[in-house]
């Protein structure tokens, strides 16, 4: 194998063992040839794609999905089973994207799937490509990620050879080509119309909507179906156990297991596989097994549920479980299984104005409410921050954010084509309704600005 | 200032092989050319253009819409520091602040001898071990002050050559597929279509 290891020292965070409930797409993660092809057969990898091309039909395999109820990972929550659904019937042909370009603030899930597991993701692919009758896939990972790339490559290369992909796989009449491609550094790629626009090689603006799906309207305006790594991942575990069984894990409203990513000040952060739905997030952070408590011990002073676009949530918050239903209602989103924690330390100002320019600099260009409105949030909080704010400007904020997003409201309106501008509003809407009176120090001079470096 | 090599060539048709259209090939390519050249030139846009069937315009349109590709040389080590949410909570600024201090280079700078450009970058999906950095897109987690000297003394003095390769390659290992194997299903398939 040609692929390189990380070197001695370099500390890759494996999650620690889940005792409650059964692993499922971690199962591999402490076992170091993982992401080898031999590694993975003998853990019973690829068992799950020879029993459903050679015993089932592609509608039973997709039957199955649907009965998991398995939610997409990726942000959205969308049932994937329903999702693939949406093919129109008799238009081909048909593809099927992976979207590997894991770039949400507070988001390591992706990553750590396509590096430990490959070829878990490579059969979940496949699987999904013979249920929906895909006549190419596409893996697209993100530009940044390149022991990702390296290892999928490899895997693929693998699965080629040992005829798991291509050419009648396991012998059957069914053949898939998998190409492995990569972005080259934008976040907006992740939204799946973005993505495809990528995919056709042009500069990576979301698409007008409608159409609102990809399903109808996709790569090269054929069917596509657009999945997130860790929604496909979960593929083989169904099929192997069944829809029923998957769908007996967890809550019955977010099925399953999930993985999430909980970051920031507590005192073991790392990725958790979790069930779903079920698990509260007070467990996560205080729980030994889980991140052990708030640092030095701390106590809350904000959290992000579900990625950088996501409100804040707050103590009040601390036991709801992570449910999607529930923290929907509750005002904000679990999003791409994202957590950061804040203590009581947290400038939040400074947090806010972070997450603000992150969009500002993310943004694509294509629609004026984001393009123009980012910028100004983010000039706006810096000079707050730089000590030159106005009295007028928290107001002014929220003003500009009206804009973008009329209302506040949540699940936020758009005045754009992409969510993109809507989410930069989440962290200003969050912080300066909670924490007004911070913003008024800085305002009032009370927090000395911050110093020049350099 | 340089087209592709004969053998960049040859690999250029083999991955636009793997796409129904060529165009969709395009971002892999334009990694291909800034792995020759360090960065991606106009001569290697141009010859982009001519492969792909396309003008050299939407090649540039393409490319200057991310950032990963560079229009002038770089440093033989792009550092990437991330100051995003999760790394900003546990001392990323800081981290970038030593960094600047340790190369005399604001972001976005290069040293005079070329070993180093510096930026200031979004979440790199390393989050629950931050603060986090890339060199060349190989990630350091974790990382101290400390542990930035000694990292920046090792790529001086050539001792992380085997792990980290200079700037402009990315993956090191290709996807591979013999001939017999490729089922084409994918242009089989689109060239059915567009016949409609």
């Amino acid at each position: 194998m040609s692929e390189h290891e990380p070197a001695a020292g370099q500390h890759i965070w494996v999650p620690g063992m889940v005792p409650i409930g059964p692993k499922m797409i971690t199962s591999r993660f402490d076992q170091p040839d993982a992401h080898t092809y031999e590694g993975y057969v003998r853990t019973g990898g690829y068992e799950a794609l020879r029993k459903a091309l050679t015993t089932m039909t592609p509608e039973q395999v997709h039957a199955e999905v649907k009965a998991a109820d398995l939610l997409g990972r990726g942000g959205a929550g969308f049932p994937a089973g329903v999702k693939w659904g949406f093919c129109p019937p008799g238009v081909l042909p048909r593809y099927l994207v992976v979207n590997g370009d894991e770039s949400e603030p507070g988001t390591y899930k992706d990553r750590l799937l396509m590096e430990l597991d490959p070829h878990q993701l490579i059969e979940g692919v496949v699987l999904a490509s013979y249920a929906v009758g895909c006549a190419q896939a596409f893996v697209y990972v993100r530009g940044e990620m390149a022991l990702a790339q390296e290892r999928l490559a490899q895997a693929l290369t693998d699965a080629y050879a040992s005829g798991i992909v291509g050419r009648n796989i396991f012998g059957t009449d069914f053949s898939l080509d998998v190409t492995l491609t990569w972005g080259a550094g934008a976040y907006i790629v992740g939204e799946e119309t973005a993505l495809i626009e990528s995919l056709e090689g042009n500069r990576g603006m979301p698409r007008l909507k409608p159409p609102y799906f990809p399903a109808a309207k996709g790569l090269y305006m054929q069917p596509t179906v657009v999945n997130n790594v860790e929604t496909l991942s979960n593929l083989p575990w169904i099929i192997t156990n069944g829809g029923d069984a998957f769908k007996a894990i967890g809550a019955p409203t977010s099925t399953g297991m999930r993985m999430f990513a909980v970051s920031g000040h507590v005192n073991r952060p790392g990725v958790y596989e979790v069930p779903n739905g079920v698990t509260t997030f007070r467990q996560l952070f205080e729980a030994p097994e889980y991140c052990g408590g708030i640092r030095d011990g701390g106590t809350v002073k904000a959290f992000i549920p579900g990625g950088a676009s996501a409100m804040w949530f707050f103590e009040e918050h601390l036991d709801l479980p992570l449910d999607k239903p529930t923290v929907d209602r509750a005002g904000s989103m679990l999003g791409s299984g994202a957590v950061v924690v804040m203590d009581q330390t947290t400038d939040v100002v400074k947090a806010c104005w972070r997450v603000v320019r992150f969009f500002a600099r993310e943004s694509c260009g294509k629609c004026t409410p984001c393009r123009e409105g980012t910028t100004w949030l983010e000039r706006i909080l810096k000079r707050i921050i730089e000590g030159y704010g106005r009295r007028e400007d928290l107001d002014l904020l929220l003003d500009v954010c009206d804009n973008i997003s009329p209302g506040l409201a949540w699940p936020p309106r758009q005045t754009t084509i992409c969510p993109l501008g809507p989410s930069a509003v989440s962290p200003i809407a969050s912080a300066v309704l909670r924490f007004r009176d911070e913003f008024e120090a800085y305002l009032s001079g009370a927090v000395p600005p911050e110093p020049a470096h350099v | 200032m340089a087209r592709l090599s004969d053998a960049n060539v040859a690999l250029a048709k083999e991955i636009i092989g793997r796409f129904p259209r060529p165009k969709s090939a395009l971002i892999p390519l334009l990694h291909l050319a800034q792995e020759q050249d360090g960065y991606v030139t106009k001569d290697a846009m141009a010859h982009l253009a001519e492969l792909l069937d396309v003008t050299p315009a939407e090649v540039y349109g393409t490319a200057s819409f991310y950032e990963m590709f560079k229009f002038e040389p770089v440093g033989r080590y792009c550092i990437n520091v991330c100051t995003n949410i999760s790394c900003q909570l546990l001392g990323g600024w800081e981290l970038l602040h030593h960094a600047e201090e340790v190369l005399g280079i604001h972001p976005g700078g290069t040293t005079p001898d070329g070993m180093f450009t510096l930026e200031d970058v979004e979440c790199i999906a390393a989050c629950t071990e931050a603060p986090a950095l890339q060199v060349n897109y190989r990630y350091r987690y974790r990382v101290t002050a400390e542990d930035f000297d000694q990292l920046i003394d090792d790529l001086r003095n050539g001792r992380l050559n085997d792990e980290i390769p200079p700037h402009g390659t990315l993956a090191r290992v290709r996807q591979k597929v013999a001939p017999d194997r490729w089922a084409n299903t994918g242009t089989e398939a689109q060239a059915k279509v567009d016949a409609r």
